[in-house]
């Protein structure tokens, strides 16, 4: 338990991915079975545990301590879970010779019933640590809540195992906690474990980004062009009655997409795009597409003003034959047919774009017929479906980025290697009526410039600074002085979290304007009409 | 027991900082006076411009190190458990186990004894002399850390995470901001007796310190200045390095290769705090008491009055009230809140 304790309480600090990948490597390398395993689960969130509401942990601790006290210390600490597991009051009477393993703290968990889940939490609450307390008061609550994704896991056990992450990803869906057969096979002990689980995953096939010459060592004939359109990647497979939806990554989405879950009365996998609106009709905007995401349960209503439909790119398996090696030509055919035979509100075809040549695709790309659609897609007639990110059958060629002139305001230190560098940056445009103009921040960026403009940022930022906030500066910033900042951006969505009423997609930084006057600098119009448009 | 004396009588709160009216002496005064005891070296107990310094000869030593030689017009060593006469008034220095050198200060007249702590710690420190609970009728304790909260673990433990991270980020640097004096040094003396006996970079705000240290007997090993004279960023991977938690958002921190960023200080229990100030791997090892000592400390000295200086009063208050013991907050201007 407190291994895991441990691990927790250093993911959470740690920013950097690789840190990330090696704590988390480190931990299934070093800890036993079956510890590691439903450390895996707790992270990834394949454990269940029946969760504990925070007003019961509260009544909890104040059985044991001075309320007042503990309101001191929770005004001062200010997350629950945190305060509970500093304030515990260890019992006199005991202390535990050894100290539980993360399974008898999960076996116990998880066998309470709901009348003495209160006491069982507190029996293990009397005799952990403090770091130990945190873990299991997380366990119980729901969500660790340490930046680390499912994805992130599966990375770590990739590099645990020197094999591919898709490899895991397609395994995945199959296994359960606490995983001791696909360990035993990432230690080389025992064979790649076999699923006889249906509607498994199958790794997503990916493109590279076109480069500037790429295109004159290509041949025009033998490239399919499609549009590349801005919904969430997803696959959708049937298999002997299961039925599931998958991100790109593997995560099992259908319960945020019943409506196209219910539609999906097939047996086949296929490969497209998940959008909103009626195919026939309308496809939606990505405001649109916000209305569906990050939603825990989607009610009656919502299902109604934007339905969920997929866009079809790839058929991998058709009534239990894999498709997956066949030219892209051929799975193509077979993929219309099947399309033609399923419920047109929820399905259809990602339409081929007609071009001759890469002149005639360029005019296109800059111009796409709808606004959700971010590009082109090439795919050679001949490519195999493979897995991950092969150099050459797939390019994504992406319309050119959004640019915006706009204002330094905060900048905050970095980590790791940027530790002592302010290289995070919130910059703003201008907004109000002319002779009173003020600036309203619109984004957030902390790339696109080299190693020398960092530093020039960062002598800039010290040299101008007006308060300080911990590791954030406010820098000068209004129409006389400032520092310019061209920022690049995939799109924008409307926000009700930001003040400015704007959130950029991927912003970053393109260019310093050393030479631009703070006072040209964009106004917030600029951006709403982009929103509108 | 009939006693002649108030306590409020033998030691009161002034603006210069604590004093005695029969011993005409003030304790950790922040301001120039004629006659100061001073409890230790830290800046803000430790000021100079005193006509005369009565402390610890290590105390002395620091104050040297930090003002020059003229901090004061005189100076009087005390020696620790020697009861000296100040105005018929009884003052003696006993060890209080924050850093090297530091005392608490008893005082006592007509039969009314008080102890004023000064900044203290219980846990194990190699680096000075342990603290020593005293006996007392009111006793004056810090509160720094004075809420339920604030448990510190073994300073062993945290020192092993230290070492278990360089040995995981073999081509990272550690940056353990430690505070110059006490703090820095005994961080070092736990990488040593945790077995690590590799040269330690320091920062040169330490370096004086330090070797007053080493010449007190107190062995930190080899230090090396962490400067770029002394290796290219290939050659500080792996290295542990010590310094003022300024020092690493400052430029200077650039020459240490992808560092992680540690912080040893009693702050480093609360996680958004170790968060908002950007340290990755935060070290809970603190000179002052926790909660746990400071409660234990309370009752071992048996006083029937607490009072309660610089930190958080109110929580250790209640706890007194609960206990049935008188407390109040003494309210002493010019500590520094967050000193660890």
């Amino acid at each position: 338990m407190n291994r895991f304790a441990e691990l927790l309480d250093r993911l959470v600090l740690t920013p950097s991915r690789n840190g990330k990948l090696t704590l988390l490597r480190d931990y299934f390398h070093s800890v036993e079975d079956p510890d590691r395993g439903l450390a895996l689960a707790a992270i990834t969130g394949d454990l269940n545990i029946a969760a504990v509401k925070p007003a019961m942990l509260r009544a909890l601790v104040v059985e044991r301590m001075d309320p007042v006290l503990f309101g001191y210390s929770y005004d001062y600490v200010g997350d629950l879970a945190e305060t509970v597991s500093l304030v515990w009051p260890q019992p006199q009477r005991h202390i535990p010779n050894q100290v539980p393993t993360l399974a008898e703290v999960v076996g116990k968990l998880q066998a309470a019933s709901r009348s003495d889940g209160p006491k069982v939490l507190a029996r293990l609450l009397d005799d952990a640590s403090i770091s130990a307390r945190f873990a299991i008061i997380k366990l119980v609550t729901g969500g660790l809540r340490i930046g680390v994704s499912a994805r992130l896991a599966k990375q770590a056990l990739a590099d645990l195992g020197k094999v591919d992450v898709a490899e895991i990803e397609e395994l995945w869906h199959g296994l359960a906690p606490p995983y001791t057969e696909l360990f035993a096979w990432l230690e080389g002990r025992a064979e790649k474990p076999r699923s006889a689980a249906l509607a498994l995953f199958r790794p997503v096939m990916l493109s590279n980004a076109v480069d500037d010459n790429d295109l004159e060592k290509l041949e025009p004939a033998d490239y399919v062009a499609e549009w590349k359109w801005d919904g969430i990647r997803v696959q959708a497979v049937c298999e002997g009655g299961v039925r599931r939806l998958y991100s790109r990554t593997g995560d099992d989405v259908s319960g945020a997409f019943p409506d196209l879950a219910a539609a999906m009365t097939f047996e086949a996998a296929l490969d497209g795009e998940l959008l909103v609106g009626d195919p026939r009709e309308a496809t939606g905007t990505f405001s649109d597409l916000q209305q569906r995401l990050n939603r825990k349960s989607v009610s009656p209503k919502i299902q109604q003003r934007y339905p969920a439909f997929m866009r079809c790119y790839d058929a991998l398996q058709i009534d239990g034959e894999d498709l997956r090696a066949l030219p892209f030509a051929e799975r193509r055919n077979r993929l219309e047919a099947f399309v033609g035979t399923l419920d047109p509100s929820r399905f259809d075809l990602s339409p081929f774009v007609a071009f001759s040549d890469w002149e005639t695709l360029e005019r296109l790309r800059q111009a796409p017929p709808h606004p959700i659609i971010e590009g082109v897609m090439l795919k050679r007639w001949d490519s195999p479906y493979l897995a991950g990110r092969p150099k050459g059958p797939w390019f994504k060629w992406k319309r050119d980025p959004h640019t915006i002139d706009a204002v330094l305001m905060y900048a905050q230190r970095g980590h790791g290697k940027r530790s002592s560098f302010y290289s995070d940056y919130t910059f703003g445009v201008w907004s109000g009526p002319e002779g009173s103009e003020e600036l309203v921040p619109v984004g957030k960026a902390y790339f696109g410039f080299t190693d020398e403009e960092l530093r020039e940022i960062d002598k800039y930022v010290r040299d101008n600074t007006i308060e300080r906030f911990g590791p954030v500066r406010s820098v000068r910033a209004d129409r006389r002085n400032g520092l310019v900042l061209e920022v690049a951006f995939e799109g924008l969505n409307r926000s009700t979290r930001h003040k400015s009423g704007v959130a950029m997609r991927f912003p970053r930084i393109s260019r310093l304007r050393w030479d631009k006057p703070a006072a040209e600098a964009d106004r917030i119009e600029t951006l709403q009409a982009l929103l509108d448009g | 027991m009939f006693k002649a004396m108030r306590a409020s009588d033998l030691l009161k709160s002034r603006p210069e900082g604590l004093y005695c009216p029969p011993g005409d002496f003030f304790i950790d005064p922040v301001r120039p006076v004629e006659r100061a005891l001073i409890t230790h070296g830290h800046s803000d107990h430790a000021r100079s411009g005193h006509s005369s310094v009565l402390a610890t000869q290590e105390t002395l030593d620091i104050m040297g190190l930090r003002y020059g030689e003229d901090f004061a017009g005189k100076t009087q060593a005390a020696v620790p458990g020697e009861t000296l006469d100040i105005n018929s008034v009884a003052v003696t220095f006993h060890p209080a186990g924050h850093v090297l050198g530091s005392a608490q200060i008893c005082v006592e007249y007509k039969g009314m004894r008080i102890v004023a702590s000064g900044d203290y710690k219980r846990q194990k420190d190699a680096t000075c002399l342990p603290f020593e609970p005293i006996r007392c009728d009111v006793f004056i304790t810090e509160a720094t850390f004075g809420l339920p909260v604030f448990r510190h673990p073994p300073d062993h433990e945290e020192i092993a995470r230290v070492l278990k991270s360089a040995a995981q980020f073999p081509e990272r640097s550690h940056l353990i901001g430690a505070y110059a004096l006490g703090k820095a040094q005994r961080v070092m003396r736990l990488l040593r007796d945790a077995g690590y006996d590799k040269p330690i970079y320091i920062h040169g705000a330490l370096a004086k310190l330090s070797e007053y240290y080493q010449s007190q007997g107190i062995d930190l090993g080899r230090l090396e200045p962490g400067t770029v004279e002394s290796g290219t960023k290939a050659d500080f991977a792996g290295a542990i390095v010590v310094g003022p938690p300024s020092a690493f958002a400052d430029r200077w921190a650039r020459r240490f290769p992808d560092p992680i960023s540690c912080f040893a200080s009693g702050w480093m229990r609360i996680r958004q705090r170790a968060k908002q100030g950007g340290v990755e791997l935060p070290l809970i090892i603190s000179d002052h008491a926790d909660w746990d000592e400071l409660i234990i400390t309370i009752k071992e000295t048996g006083a029937a009055e607490i009072w309660v200086t610089h930190g958080r009063e109110e929580a250790l208050v209640r706890w007194c009230e609960l206990e049935g013991i008188a407390a109040r907050p003494l309210h002493l201007v010019g500590y520094e809140d967050e000193g660890d």
